[in-house]
C-alpha cells in the first residue's frame, strides 16, 4: 500500500481529510485539541514566502504551523 | 460571588471584562510567574458586589503555556492566592464554535456552575453561519447569552444572567475513558493526595489535567510531586497507548454531534473580507512591502516623533532641577536632590513617550489580528537561529529601546524563546547608543578628512554588529545552553477585526503604570548610587573634574586601569565606563566632566576636540583609532543600562538572568573590544 501524503504536502488551495496521526508529542496533541483530529476536513490557504510556515483552515479557524509539524498528519490522496 | 471569565484567545474576552467592569479592575502579576492577574468588580441585578477575574486566554486545561497554567490552576482552585472561584463565563467566538467548545465542555465537567457567552455573533454571519444560541441551551442544559461585545450588545443580559440565584446544572457528559485509564487516574489521584499535592476533595479531573501538563516543572507544582506525576502519566500511557488522542477524538465527536444541531450554513460566502485582506497583507511581495510600511511608521514613531515629548520631559525635570538650585542653599542635600533623586525620576519617567508608543501600536497590530500576520511572514527567517515570528517584534521595538522591547516579550507564549528574546534584545542598537557613537565616530574621523557616506557606513556596520551579535547569541542559547525539545510554532491566524479603543487605551495606562512602579524604583535607587559614588569624598576647593577624579567612582577608575588597558583605555575613560553604568548615554556628559569640557546643547565638537588632544603621560595619543575602534566595539555589547537590567528582572521575576545578562554580555564586550583594539593596531601600524 502506497503511504499517504502528509497535510505538508497539500498543495495550495486543496482540501483534504486528516487520515491517521503519527505523533502523540505535546505539540501534535496541540494541533489535535485545536481539531485536527482522523476524519476532519483541512484546507491549505497559503504558504509563507520562504515555503514556511504554513496556513491551513481547520472547522473553522485559520492555523499556521511548520512544515515540521504538519507532517505529523496524514491525509487521504482524494483531493477536493 | 467570584466570578471566572475564561475563553480561547482572540474570543474577544477582554472587551467583554472591560465592558463589565469599566475602569473597576486591578492588575497584578501571578506569585512567582510572569502572568497578570485581572481582577474587576460589577454590581449585580439586585445592587450586589460581584467580582470577576479575568483568566489568561487558552485553548485547553492541558496546559502548554504559564498563561494557560494558570488558568487550569485557578479553575481547579490550587492556584495559591487566588480563591477558587464560584462560578464560570466561558466566553465563545460564535464564528468558530467547535474548538470554543473544546475548552468549553472541559470547563463545564469542572462542575462549576457556567455561563456561556456567545461572542461575536456578528462575525459568524458575516460568514454565512447562523448560530442558534437557545439551541446551544438546550443542548449543554446550561444558560447561553448571546453577544457582540464589540457594540456592547448583550452585556446587560449577561449581567441579568449572572444576577440568577441558581444556575441549571448541566446536562453534558464527559467523553468515556477507558477503565484501565480511569483506574490509574484514581490511583494517581490517591497517591497525589497522599504527598500533599492535591487536596482531598479534588475530582479525577485534576489528575487527569495535572499530568497531561507535559512541562510540570514550570507551573508551580511543588519539585517533589513532579517525580509522582510523571510516573503516572508514564504508566498510563503504557496501559492504554494513544489514550490522550481517542479522548481528544471523542470530545470533538460529541461537540461535532451538538454544532450540527446548533449552527446552520444560511449560504456559501464568497470571499470574507479576511480573506482579501490576507491576499494583499500576505503577498510574497506586497505582504512584505507593507510590513516595511508599518514598521517605517513605527521607527519615525518610536525615533522621532517620540524625541519631542522626551525632550519636554527632560526640560521640565531640568527646570525643576534649576528651581530647586536656585531655592536650597549649596550643598550636599542640594545636589542630591538634583543630581540623585530628580535626574533619577527624570531617567525614568523619559521612557514612556517610546514605551506608550510602542504598546499603542502593538495594541492595535494585537487587536486588529495583523500580528499574526507579522509572525506569519517573519517566521521563517527568524526560526534561523531558533526564535519563531512573535520574536521580531520585541527585537525591532529594541532598536529604539530595550525597556519597551522586553516588556513587549509577553506575547511570546513558549517561556524559552521569550527568556532569550529577552537576554539578547539589549543588543539592538537603542537609540541611547547613538550619541556615544557619534562622538566616538567624530574623534575617529574628522568631518574634514572623511566623506559623510563613511560615516553612516560606520553607523550601519554597528547596527549591523549588534543585530547579528543578538542572532548569534539567541542561536547559541537556544542551541546549546537551553536545550530541548524545540518550541513549535502553532499560531492562530484570526480573523482581522476594528481595533477596540477602550481596551487598548485600558491596557497601555497598565503598562504605563507597571513600568513606573517596578522599574522606576531600581532605577532611582542606582542613580542615586552612581551619583553618590562620583561625588564623595568631597576634594575641598577642587574643580568639577577633579574631584570626579578624586571620587569613588575616580578612584574605581583608577583601580580597573589594568584591567582595561589590554583594550587601549586609561583611567579617564574608566571613569565613563563606571559612569555610564546605569546607562550608555551618560558616558557622553561624564567625558564631558572628565576633561572639563563645557558644551553647549548637542554640540559634540569641543569634547571631540579635546579628546582629539588627550596623551598619555608618555605623549602618545590616547584616542587612536583602534582604542576608538574598541570602544565602539565595547559599546555595541556591553550591558549598560541599569533600566534594562530593572525590566528584565521584573519581566523574568529573578534576579538570575539580570545577573546573567549583564555577565555575558560585558564578557563579550570585553572579548571583542580587546580583539578590535588588537586588530586595530596591527593595522595601524
Amino acid at each position: 500500500m502506497p503511504s499517504l501524503p502528509t497535510l505538508a504536502e497539500l498543495p495550495v488551495g486543496k482540501s483534504s481529510t486528516i487520515a491517521s496521526v503519527r505523533d502523540s508529542g505535546p505539540s501534535v496533541i496541540r494541533l489535535q485539541e485545536l481539531g485536527l483530529v482522523p476524519g476532519t476536513q483541512v484546507t491549505m490557504v497559503r504558504r509563507a514566502p520562504l515555503g514556511e510556515p504554513i496556513e491551513i483552515e481547520v472547522r473553522g479557524s485559520r492555523l499556521a504551523m511548520r512544515n515540521h509539524e504538519a507532517v505529523y498528519f496524514t491525509v487521504e490522496a482524494e483531493l477536493k | 460571588m467570584l466570578y471566572a471569565l475564561v475563553g480561547n484567545p482572540n474570543c474577544g474576552k477582554t472587551t467583554i471584562f472591560n465592558a463589565l467592569t469599566g475602569l473597576r479592575q486591578k492588575v497584578a502579576n501571578y506569585p512567582g510567574v510572569t502572568v497578570e492577574k485581572k481582577v474587576g468588580e460589577c454590581i449585580s441585578q439586585h445592587g450586589q458586589k460581584m467580582r470577576l477575574i479575568d483568566l489568561p486566554g487558552s485553548y485547553s486545561l492541558n496546559a502548554r503555556s504559564p498563561d494557560e497554567a494558570v488558568m487550569r490552576d485557578v479553575l481547579l482552585g490550587r492556584q495559591a492566592g487566588t480563591p477558587r472561584p464560584d462560578r464560570v463565563i466561558c466566553v465563545l467566538d460564535a464564528s468558530n464554535l467547535e474548538r470554543n467548545l473544546y475548552l468549553a465542555t472541559q470547563v463545564i465537567e469542572l462542575g462549576l456552575p457556567t455561563i456561556l457567552a456567545l461572542n461575536m455573533m456578528d462575525v459568524a454571519q458575516a460568514r454565512g453561519l447562523r448560530v442558534d444560541g437557545a439551541a446551544l441551551s438546550r443542548e449543554l442544559g446550561v444558560p447561553v447569552v448571546e453577544c457582540q461585545a464589540s457594540t456592547g450588545t448583550g452585556i446587560l443580559p449577561l449581567k441579568l444572567a449572572m444576577s440568577q440565584a441558581d444556575l441549571p446544572p448541566s446536562l453534558w457528559k464527559q467523553p468515556s475513558l477507558p477503565d484501565t485509564v480511569t483506574a490509574q487516574l484514581a490511583s494517581c489521584r490517591n497517591v497525589l493526595c497522599e504527598i500533599g499535592a492535591i487536596d482531598a476533595r479534588s475530582s479525577m479531573l485534576e489528575p487527569l489535567y495535572l499530568i497531561n501538563d507535559h512541562d510540570p516543572t514550570h507551573y508551580g507544582i511543588a519539585g517533589e510531586h513532579v517525580q509522582h506525576i510523571r510516573a503516572s502519566r508514564e504508566r498510563v500511557e503504557s496501559l492504554a497507548p494513544g489514550w490522550e488522542q481517542s479522548f481528544i477524538r471523542g470530545r470533538y465527536d460529541a461537540i461535532g454531534k451538538i454544532v450540527t444541531s446548533v449552527v446552520s450554513k444560511v449560504a456559501i460566502q464568497g470571499k470574507t473580507a479576511t480573506d482579501r485582506l490576507d491576499a494583499l497583507l500576505l503577498h510574497p511581495l506586497f505582504g512584505i512591502v507593507g510590513l516595511g510600511l508599518v514598521l517605517t511608521l513605527l521607527g519615525y514613531m518610536m525615533f522621532t516623533v517620540a524625541e519631542g515629548p522626551m525632550g519636554w520631559i527632560e526640560g521640565v525635570f531640568g527646570s525643576l532641577a534649576e528651581w530647586v538650585k536656585s531655592h536650597m542653599p549649596e550643598g550636599d542635600v542640594r545636589d542630591l536632590i538634583t543630581d540623585g533623586v530628580i535626574a533619577g525620576v527624570s531617567g525614568v519617567v523619559v521612557f514612556l513617550p517610546q514605551i506608550l508608543i510602542l504598546f499603542f501600536f502593538v495594541g492595535i497590530m494585537e487587536d486588529t489580528g495583523y500580528m499574526a500576520r507579522v509572525a506569519f511572514i517573519v517566521d521563517r527567517v527568524m526560526s534561523w537561529v531558533g526564535l519563531n515570528g512573535k520574536a521580531f517584534l520585541p527585537i525591532l521595538s529594541s532598536h529604539a529601546c530595550a525597556v519597551p522591547g522586553i516588556m513587549a516579550t509577553r506575547s511570546i507564549d513558549s517561556p524559552k524563546d521569550r527568556l532569550v528574546t529577552i537576554l539578547v534584545a539589549p543588543l539592538a542598537a537603542c537609540s541611547a547608543r547613538i550619541p556615544v557613537y557619534s562622538l566616538l565616530i567624530a574623534t575617529l574621523m574628522p568631518s574634514s578628512e572623511v566623506p559623510p557616506l563613511t560615516k553612516s557606513a560606520i553607523f550601519v556596520a554597528l547596527y549591523a554588529t549588534g543585530l547579528g551579535g543578538a542572532f548569534f547569541f539567541a542561536w547559541l542559547f537556544k542551541g546549546i545552553v537551553m536545550r530541548g525539545a524545540s518550541s513549535p510554532m502553532v499560531l492562530e491566524m484570526p480573523a482581522y477585526k476594528l481595533p477596540s479603543w477602550r481596551s487598548i487605551l485600558l491596557h497601555l495606562w497598565e503598562r504605563a503604570w507597571v513600568f513606573l512602579r517596578r522599574a522606576g524604583s531600581v532605577i532611582v535607587g542606582i542613580t542615586i548610587l552612581i551619583w553618590a559614588a562620583s561625588t564623595y569624598p568631597k576634594t575641598a576647593g577642587a574643580s568639577s573634574s577633579e574631584n570626579l577624579a578624586n571620587s569613588f567612582a575616580g578612584r574605581a577608575g583608577h583601580l580597573i586601569e589594568p584591567i582595561i588597558k589590554p583594550l587601549g583605555y586609561d583611567w579617564k575613560i574608566g571613569i565613563g565606563l563606571i559612569g555610564s553604568f546605569a546607562a550608555r548615554e551618560l558616558f557622553v556628559g561624564t567625558m564631558g566632566v572628565v576633561y572639563a569640557v563645557e558644551s553647549e546643547d548637542d554640540d559634540l565638537s569641543p569634547l571631540r576636540d579635546r579628546l582629539r588632544e588627550e596623551k598619555w603621560p608618555v605623549g602618545a595619543p590616547v584616542y587612536t583609532p583602534a582604542v576608538c575602534l574598541s570602544l565602539l566595539v565595547f559599546y555595541v555589547f556591553a550591558m549598560q543600562c541599569m533600566s534594562t537590567l530593572a525590566v528584565t528582572r521584573r519581566e523574568t521575576n529573578s534576579w538570575k538572568w539580570p545577573l546573567f545578562q549583564l555577565g555575558y554580555l560585558s564578557l563579550a564586550a570585553y572579548t571583542l573590544a580587546f580583539l578590535a583594539y588588537q586588530v586595530g593596531l596591527r593595522l595601524c601600524a
